[in-house]
């Protein structure tokens, strides 16, 4: 368990800019500097910056690396070639999703995996006892930091500012480059719907290079943005859409888990694809702006049917949006549902997700 | 951001006399602690509450927070701009950002509503 609330290594750099801060995933994060609307519509726009230093970085090494990983990670690691990365879970032997990832690979037998805030300490711990002797294993969240500069104009600034062209670097490849003599790792991934970069570089340069975006005309956008963007993205959140009481069935992300090849949760992942899962995740849309929150309950014909996970004002859509799990019998997009939320109670629409991608 | 000829409550409303009517809306400080409002669900006209009643409610991203009645009061009118512009809250709480008018209101409880200076205590002993 963490005892304490850590801080990453662009915290001062968040208070100099008067962002107002709360805890994530037992991290001192900025929710938002200006305000979450202008923040997200940024993004959307031009080009914004994400401090995501408290995610975790797992490296692995050695020829047993890929054997290893490949046990573990529910994704085909074995189709991936050198510089490209994959998303994919980390299932308990029941299916439970314990956490989703990315994988990276750099060869076949150097590989990185990046792991959410607040599993990173519970992944380690699964990790690590079943790598064996001979998988050199180092988590590096400490000494390495993370920044994400995401948005229609991302490339092209970073283009400019790493003196490297990125512009043609495909969806979900990515490249190491050098940098006054240290290696940095830049990746065509996000969160966020955006064409858009991820950037791995040394926790003690990361303020400095922070402070160099600034100055290169990159706005901070904070978790709250983050959240809004997300959402509309159709991307899930550990935590909200995805625990450890649900299998990648559930989400409707079988697609992740469904390699030949052996890994822990797989004979649990096929047995509920085959028996069928209870209830799945789907999108959902109201005609106005009052959000639905996580545990709204869902009804359908006056009865409960489903419960929200994630839900808020979409500034993109100008209309509110979430995440539900429902009964697999409604959850189709097109099905009218009726949303508690202790008040007037919402209309909505289930959809399906993204209802919002700009990635391609 | 506390305008003098306002009352004020402990849950940072603020109420201004206005041609017989009271004009009622949220504060600076309030706005500002909310973030971005998204939603707001005004109440019907002909509403009646006593001093403390639910009112309305706003919307930010992350949150619905209840406001109000300062005093019993019956609702005579609603900033119905707000219903596709929730933002002038945020961009002129004490102008353009007024969220509804009341009539017949108790004069005797707005006696009881916080000036600009015990408004400014009440923040200021907050922050401390």
């Amino acid at each position: 368990m963490t005892t304490s609330i850590r801080q990453t290594p662009l915290f001062a750099c968040h208070q100099a800019l008067g962002a107002r801060m709360m805890e994530f995933g037992g991290w001192m994060m900025p929710v938002q500097y200006e305000g979450i609307q202008s923040e997200h519509l940024a993004t959307r726009t031009a080009v914004t910056m994400f401090d995501t230093c408290h995610m975790g970085r797992f490296y692995f090494s050695g020829a047993r690396a890929l054997e290893a990983l490949s046990g573990l990670v529910s994704q085909d690691l074995r189709g991936m070639r050198d510089g490209v990365c994959r998303y994919g879970f980390l299932l308990r032997e029941d299916g439970g999703i314990l956490d989703d990832v990315i994988a990276y690979r750099f060869d076949a037998q150097r590989w990185l995996l990046v792991v959410n805030a607040g599993a990173r300490d519970k992944d380690r711990d699964w990790i690590v006892p079943r790598l064996g002797a001979e998988v050199r294993f180092e988590d590096a969240s400490d000494r390495q930091g993370k920044l994400d500069i995401q948005g229609p104009r991302a490339l092209e600034l970073m283009s400019a500012v790493l003196n490297r062209d990125l512009t043609a670097l495909g969806y979900f490849r990515f490249i190491s480059l050098n940098r006054n003599g240290e290696s940095i790792v830049v990746s065509r991934t996000g969160y966020t719907g955006e064409k858009g970069l991820e950037v791995y570089l040394g926790a003690d340069r990361i303020a400095a290079f922070w402070d160099e975006l600034l100055r290169a005309g990159v706005k901070p956008a904070g978790l709250g943005a983050r959240d809004t963007l997300r959402l509309e993205a159709g991307l899930p959140l550990y935590g909200h859409e995805l625990s450890e009481s649900l299998t990648p069935v559930e989400a409707g992300m079988e697609r992740y888990a469904s390699k030949a090849e052996d890994f822990i949760g797989r004979a649990a992942v096929a047995r509920r694809l085959a028996a069928g899962a209870a209830r799945r995740l789907c999108g959902f849309r109201t005609d106005g702006r009052q959000a639905a929150r996580a545990g709204n309950r869902i009804l359908a014909d006056g009865r409960e049917a489903g419960i929200v996970t994630s839900g808020s004002y979409a500034p993109t859509l100008q209309r509110a949006i979430g995440f539900a799990y429902a009964e697999t019998p409604l959850a189709t997009p097109g099905t009218r549902v009726t949303i508690e939320t202790g008040r007037a109670p919402l209309e909505a629409e289930l959809v399906r997700m993204p209802l919002y991608s700009a990635v391609k | 951001m506390i305008p003098e000829g306002l009352y004020y409550t402990k849950d940072h409303e603020w109420v201004r006399e206005d041609g017989g009517e009271l004009a009622l809306g949220i504060t600076h400080h309030a706005q500002e602690a909310l973030g971005d409002l998204t939603y707001v669900e005004l109440p019907k006209t002909g509403k009646v509450c006593k001093a403390g009643d639910a009112l309305l409610v706003v919307e930010s991203h992350k949150a619905a927070s209840d406001v109000y009645a300062p005093v019993a009061c019956t609702v005579a009118a609603v900033n119905q701009a707000l219903a596709d512009a929730p933002e002038q809250i945020n961009q002129d709480p004490y102008g353009k950002g007024w969220i509804c008018r009341l009539k017949e209101w108790d004069r005797e409880g707005l006696k009881s509503l916080l000036t600009p200076e015990a408004y400014r205590k009440l923040l200021a002993s907050e922050s401390a």
